[in-house]
């Protein structure tokens, strides 16, 4: 057998603090009233440093420095902005190798996953709305569209900088200045951006991050000095928030849980279906909103097609996040997996058959085996309910028209594959999925370009592309 | 894919034009993928032996000399003159008119000696003439025969044609070992690839290979990797295993580990030995050893430290 030797990429390039402070008007301080919280490299549970746990009096300093800079900052021409978001933009690709080593360290993803796939993703999306900031009036908002004010900025620990960029890039493009309240479990690379705003001498206040737990984002989300609220999470949380905000007169955009159908049909490019499959739901341990997490096979090729599939995943990668020939690192944490681990055993006990290739785990950290399950019926909590893991569940449909009536059949509706070879079937059947993003003959692309949000339980808005500017212009 | 008795001519359309497609996109994304890799230290230097093995020493030039032949045949056989660890290449690879020569200097050797028959590199020839090209390299002491198909055949539908010119070179070849070259360079899609590698398949090529090396677009990754899915879909549906052998444009290490990888992670270990994976090439072997050596010593020699051939 030709074994790869270990390829660790040196931890050694970013240096990590032993504690942090938050990010408030330009600084970073400690939390009023002294909390604090450890944050763990989920692929040893080892702890990276200690980062403030900030109380309200700590969100209120946040959101009035805030709205101290939002006066000025708005009034900057847009090309003034532009400039900023591009130097942003710069130093996120200077400073990618750090970036990408932390977020892997914290998060618990593959390098090559955040080296090749987050970070350029990230100064991607500061570069395209920089590019907007001085053509608002060309974006189909009207002739002088205005900023909406301080927006308060939750987001989850899957994509922690990508997030960040998803929601940081156009709040400031439109002139907005920004309250981010990163994942408990995820904090670091947020961290590290504050660096970053400095480097690129953002004017005070325009960016702030408040770390904690989901007291700290409940505070900041219910402050009456917030105007919009933006969010990425699970759906329950969401619809607390659309709670909190309902009535209030604040601006409110949800992206929310999935379980997007990926739907295979018998005239399908098997082998590059398969590698869609496999980046479906293995893709960054499966901890993706819009992760394919229920195939759809059409009967007449079940058989070959999980042939090609368990063939396939028995040449995954687990271990090592750091390691650059890792395909799938850790979970993010004890809890997630528990969650994990917890659905699966309810899979196994609905009847579904599970299956996951001969694989070691590490001794230490939090880990869980690519898995599927066979025979699922909609009828199991397995198809209905968001995993978020590296689980796939395996249902089969007869006709095109039952695969859409059972690609719809799910609360949720964020987005959707399609693999076949037959364009005109491409564009009948994404014509009736009821998702946010129809993929065809690929899965989990993504363009700064290109708008992404949800129907259904999967929330409401559009983050990304021009769509993505209205989030944040009143 | 799944019949798995001998099908008749008048079915070889649909059959072919029946497997699954290849997505374009998809299928280079994949092989993108695979090249990112990370083979070093202990892994690197198996590799690197391996791929040695694996090289069939070529050349091909209207300028080759018996003089020339004996240098490369000496050179197959022992690599590196300084390192006797250093293995032998799998086989020697001329023309027709060299193989006799090749075939003396090789006696004893266990280094295999290829000749590409078949009027290479261009096919257009009468059946005949391409049956006594094959025979007489077997004649003269080959014992593998790299054939070119006729890619205007293939192309223009007739796949029965070239079925038939397969069938009658592997009868001509006797026991020596047959690799069809498909050219793929010339068949312009991957879907063609696939086809064209199952039609060599089911007309009992022993190795499908990429190129002759002698058109613009040569041995590339995602092509490599569409004709290892094809032998390794052959063998689950007709119980043969049939070798692979990129050949053109692979000139240094970095390349032929990414090959292996593919290798690796497409079919597995039953492939990655040189009786199932070949390397066509002239100027990859020096850049291996160079590589070889810089693993045991640590540091890069010269160019002139290794043999010209």
């Amino acid at each position: 057998m030709f074994e790869y030797a270990p390829a660790p990429e040196s931890r050694s390039v970013v240096s990590i603090d032993s504690s942090y402070g938050l990010f408030i008007d330009g600084a970073f301080d400690p939390a009023k009233e002294g909390g604090t919280f450890k944050t763990v490299n989920p692929a040893s549970e080892e702890v990276l440093a200690e980062v403030a746990t900030a109380g309200p009096e700590d969100v209120d300093r946040a959101v009035a420095a805030a709205r101290r800079a939002f006066g000025p900052w708005s009034a900057l021409p847009g090309p003034e902005r532009a400039k900023y978001l591009f130097r942003i933009a710069r130093i996120i690709q200077e400073r990618s190798r750090e970036l990408a080593v932390l977020e892997s360290l914290d998060n618990g993803k593959p390098i090559k996953e955040s080296r090749d796939v987050d970070l350029p993703l990230v100064a991607a999306h500061f570069f395209y709305y920089a590019g907007w900031a001085d053509k608002l009036a060309y974006a189909g908002f009207g002739p002088d569209p205005r900023p909406i004010g301080v927006a308060g900025q939750v987001i989850p620990w899957n994509f922690p900088l990508l997030m960040l960029a998803w929601k940081i890039a156009p709040a400031l493009a439109t002139g907005n200045t920004v309250v981010l309240k990163p994942a408990e479990t995820t904090p670091l690379s947020a961290l590290f951006f504050a660096d970053v705003c400095r480097q690129a001498e953002l004017p005070p206040g325009v960016v702030n991050i408040v770390t904690g737990a989901g007291d700290t984002g409940a505070y900041l989300v219910a402050h009456p000095d917030v105007d919009k609220v933006a969010f990425t999470g699970s759906t329950d949380v969401g619809r607390e928030i659309a709670r909190t905000v309902a009535g209030t007169g604040k601006r409110l955009s949800l992206e929310l849980g999935g379980k997007a159908a990926n739907i295979v049909f018998d005239d399908a490019p098997i082998d590059q279906a398969v590698e869609g499959i496999v980046n479906g739901i293995f893709f960054n341990q499966g901890h993706v909103c819009c992760a394919g997490s229920r195939l759809l096979v059409q009967e007449s090729i079940f058989d070959q097609l999980m042939e090609s599939l368990k063939r396939r995943m028995a040449t995954l990668r687990v271990g090592d996040p750091l390691d650059k020939n890792t395909d799938i690192g850790a979970i993010n944490s004890a809890a997630q997996l528990a969650r994990i681990t917890e659905l699966s055993e309810i899979g196994g006990q609905e009847g579904a058959e599970r299956w996951s290739p001969p694989c070691e785990l590490p001794d230490r950290g939090f880990w869980f085996a690519p898995t599927i399950f066979t025979g699922v019926t909609q009828a199991h909590r397995i198809a209905r309910e968001e995993i978020f893991g590296p689980v796939l569940s395996v249902l089969t449909f007869r006709t095109p028209a039952e695969a859409v009536e059972k690609a719809n059949n799910t609360p949720y509706g964020l987005s959707a594959g399609i693999w076949t070879e037959k364009g005109s079937r491409i564009l009948a059947v994404a014509d009736k999925l009821r998702a946010g993003v129809v993929w065809a003959n690929t899965f989990n692309k993504f363009d700064p370009a290109s708008p992404f949000g949800g129907y259904k339980e999967s929330g409401y808005g559009r983050e990304g592309g021009r769509h993505g500017l209205e989030a944040y212009l009143a | 894919m799944t019949a798995t008795a001998p099908i008749g001519l008048s079915d070889l359309r649909s059959y072919l034009h029946g497997l699954p497609g290849v997505d374009k996109v998809g299928v280079e994304a994949r092989a993108a993928a695979l090249g990112t890799r990370s083979v070093k230290t202990s892994s690197k230097a198996k590799a690197i032996d391996l791929a040695i093995r694996m090289v069939d020493l070529t050349t091909l030039e209207g300028a080759d000399t018996p003089g020339k032949v004996r240098a490369l045949c000496a050179k197959g056989r022992r690599p590196d003159p300084a390192d006797p660890s250093c293995p032998p290449v799998a086989a020697i690879c001329v023309y027709p008119a060299m193989v006799p020569v090749a075939a003396a200097a090789l006696a004893g050797s266990g280094v295999h000696l290829a000749s590409v028959a078949t009027a290479f590199p261009s096919g257009q020839a009468p059946l005949e003439v391409k049956l006594a090209d094959t025979r007489a390299a077997v004649a003269a002491g080959a014992d593998e025969v790299d054939m070119v198909i006729s890619r205007g055949a293939f192309l223009a539908g007739d796949y029965a044609k070239v079925f038939d010119e397969i069938v009658a070179v592997k009868e001509a070849c006797g026991g020596a070992h047959l690799k069809v070259i498909l050219e793929t360079g010339e068949l312009a899609t991957y879907d063609n690839v696939r086809r064209a590698s199952w039609l060599a398949m089911l007309a009992g090529a022993d190795f499908i290979k990429t190129s002759t090396g002698k058109v613009t677009v040569n041995a590339t990754l995602p092509i490599t990797l569409v004709m290892l899915e094809a032998v390794r879909d052959f063998r689950a549906s007709h119980g043969r295993q049939v070798g692979v052998k990129p050949a053109g444009g692979i000139k240094n290490t970095k390349d032929a580990i990414k090959y292996l990888v593919l290798i690796n992670e497409t079919v597995g270990d039953d492939w990655l030995s040189p009786d199932w994976f070949r390397f066509g090439a002239s100027s990859l072997l020096n850049d291996l050893l160079m590589q070889r050596t810089k693993l045991t010593t640590g540091h890069y020699s010269g160019p002139d430290y290794f043999t010209l051939d």
